[in-house]
């Protein structure tokens, strides 16, 4: 559901939210909580794969890991080469430990990072599990 | 696809908090 928020017709709003700088686009969950927040332009396909980040963090944060984990999952198959996606990878690595408790997925993610996304700080993030 | 682009806040919220759907705000200074 889209909500315009334009800063002469709704000043009031950017206090509300904390926008302070524009474009803005925030994404909350059904219960009004913000969940994602993307600041400034970016390219149709980078902003793109932030939308769908932003839906996918409101899966995980409602621990509906199994929708968060599939969203991830379509991310990284729509938008492999946008900079959202090793942070995409990641994160579809930890729904599904978290959707499963299987734990050797997260041990495998060193050595994809390393393939794929070698320079990624989220490469860093994943180097303490390795084995 | 037109979209339906909301623009109170407080109808806005309620109406994702019924329909059990995520809001997305998008704050512009751009030139109508």
């Amino acid at each position: 559901m889209p909500l315009a928020a334009h800063i002469k017709e709704r000043p009031a709003y950017f206090h509300r939210f904390d926008a302070l700088w524009t474009p803005s686009v925030l994404i909350l969950d059904p219960n009004g909580e913000e969940r994602y927040r993307i600041e400034g332009y970016l390219p149709v396909d980078e902003f793109r794969a932030q939308l769908e980040m932003g839906l996918a963090r409101v899966a995980f944060m409602s621990k509906d890991f199994a929708d968060a984990e599939r969203r991830y999952a379509a991310i990284l198959d729509r938008y492999a080469n946008t900079k959202a996606a090793p942070e995409a990878l990641y994160w579809k690595g930890v729904s599904h430990y978290k959707a499963t408790n299987d734990h050797t997925v997260l041990g495998e993610l060193p050595g994809m990072f390393r393939q794929q996304y070698p320079d990624s700080i989220w490469a860093m993030k994943t180097a303490a599990w390795e084995h | 696809m037109k979209v339906h682009w909301r623009k109170g806040a407080d109808a806005a919220l309620a109406e994702a908090k019924t329909n059990k759907k995520p809001l997305l705000m998008d704050f512009s200074a751009a030139p109508a």
